[in-house]
């Protein structure tokens, strides 16, 4: 590769290589703070290449490729370069994570106890979580949660907020602007703009948490609490896990360990507000 | 034609109980099942050895008010099907 970045996050050192030095700029900069991976060995190396050699030129778009390969891993035009370095690193971790029980689910902590907060894709988990890491909680993370298979414990993995549509205008209101990556119009998911988490959250990007409460946020419904079992908790959670089946025993080991451990609360909320309320509440319940 | 004696692989099954469900691994197949009662009490009587319904029944009753006659047959299609459970 003629151009390549270095960076650890949480316990994951990657390596990212391009073809074109764009992508690896825009990286740099949303990353500006990470340390490059302990003794320069990345776990998992993501590519983007051109799609065909001559495309690199004319019309450039970007496949991504890594050590593990979807067939439909789709090219993007090269304007969107940061974006599939993102989903290149989520990639490497969902189909490569063999370490801990990936759940797709974004987590905070306070005093010592973690918040997994997951759900559909839209449900609002990610600017929830990106809200709260600017109020007061540590950022663990928006996207993938690393549940430790022996200690039960919740590992950061800070990587940089994917921020969605309606959620870039909430978090452009609370985060300062140098933290922002630029907008990315148009991608198959709408605009999208990428949120360096702050610095308490990259500084303890080492420091695990033991999980005090799992909620299914779901966004756009009137204000309501329910406790979700631990059969339908455990359920919500493999379909939730990207590595729950190849994990084999030691999966089912700590996933049933963490829903009877750790009680689940589903919550319906009409706007952010509401929902950082319902949090606080839990906060110092769980406190009490 | 003799009712079927079934054999559960009990060394090569975890289970945890959740709430009122049961969750099992099944180590050879690697697959998860969640189970409602008495699928775990089945699986865990047939840990005594391999059982035709009425034994089952015979042993599921002396530890449980168990009424299941007819359900018995059902369950064990269920996880004989999902390779809980199988024939002798």
């Amino acid at each position: 590769m003629r151009h390549q970045f270095d960076v650890q996050i949480g316990a994951v050192g990657f390596r990212i290589g391009s073809a074109w030095p764009g992508p690896l700029d825009a990286l740099a900069d949303l990353y500006r703070g990470y340390p490059a991976p302990e003794g320069g060995i990345a776990d998992f190396t993501v590519r983007l290449e051109p799609e065909k050699p001559w495309r690199r030129f004319l019309r450039p778009s970007v496949a991504i490729r890594g050590d593990y390969v979807l067939p439909d891993a789709a090219p993007l035009p090269l304007a969107l370069g940061l974006l599939a370095a993102e989903m290149g690193m989520n990639l490497q971790m969902a189909l490569g994570q063999k370490n801990w029980l990936l759940l797709h689910a974004a987590s905070v902590e306070k005093d010592g106890r973690a918040l997994i907060l997951t759900g559909e894709s839209g449900a609002g988990k990610s600017t929830l979580a990106a809200l709260l890491g600017e109020r007061g909680w540590r950022l663990m993370g928006d996207e993938f949660a690393l549940l430790d298979l022996e200690s039960g414990m919740l590992l950061p993995f800070p990587r940089a907020v994917s921020l969605k549509n309606k959620a870039i205008a909430v978090m452009e209101a609370e985060a300062e602007a140098a933290r922002f990556g630029p907008r990315l119009a148009g991608t198959p998911k709408g605009d999208i703009r990428h949120l360096r988490p702050n610095r308490e959250a990259v500084e303890r990007m080492g420091e695990g948490a033991r999980p005090a409460l799992i909620l299914f946020p779901r966004f756009g419904a009137e204000a309501a609490v329910r406790a979700v079992g631990q059969a339908e908790t455990f359920m919500r959670l493999t379909q939730a896990s990207t590595n729950y089946v190849a994990l084999g025993e030691p999966g089912f080991t700590a996933l049933t360990r963490l829903v009877r451990a750790v009680p689940a609360l589903a919550i319906d909320y009409p706007d952010t507000a509401t929902a950082l309320g319902l949090v606080e509440d839990f906060r110092q319940e769980l406190a009490a | 034609m003799a009712d079927p004696v079934y054999i559960a692989d009990c060394g090569a099954v975890r289970s945890v109980p959740l709430d009122g469900l049961t969750v099992v691994y099944h180590v050879s197949s690697g697959m998860t099942h969640i189970v409602a009662p008495p699928a775990p009490e089945i699986l865990d009587a047939l840990g005594a050895g391999p059982a035709d319904a009425a034994e089952l029944l015979r042993r599921l009753g002396a530890r449980f008010a168990f009424e299941g006659g007819e359900v018995i047959h059902a369950r064990l299609n269920e996880l004989e099907a999902a390779g809980l459970v199988r024939r002798a």
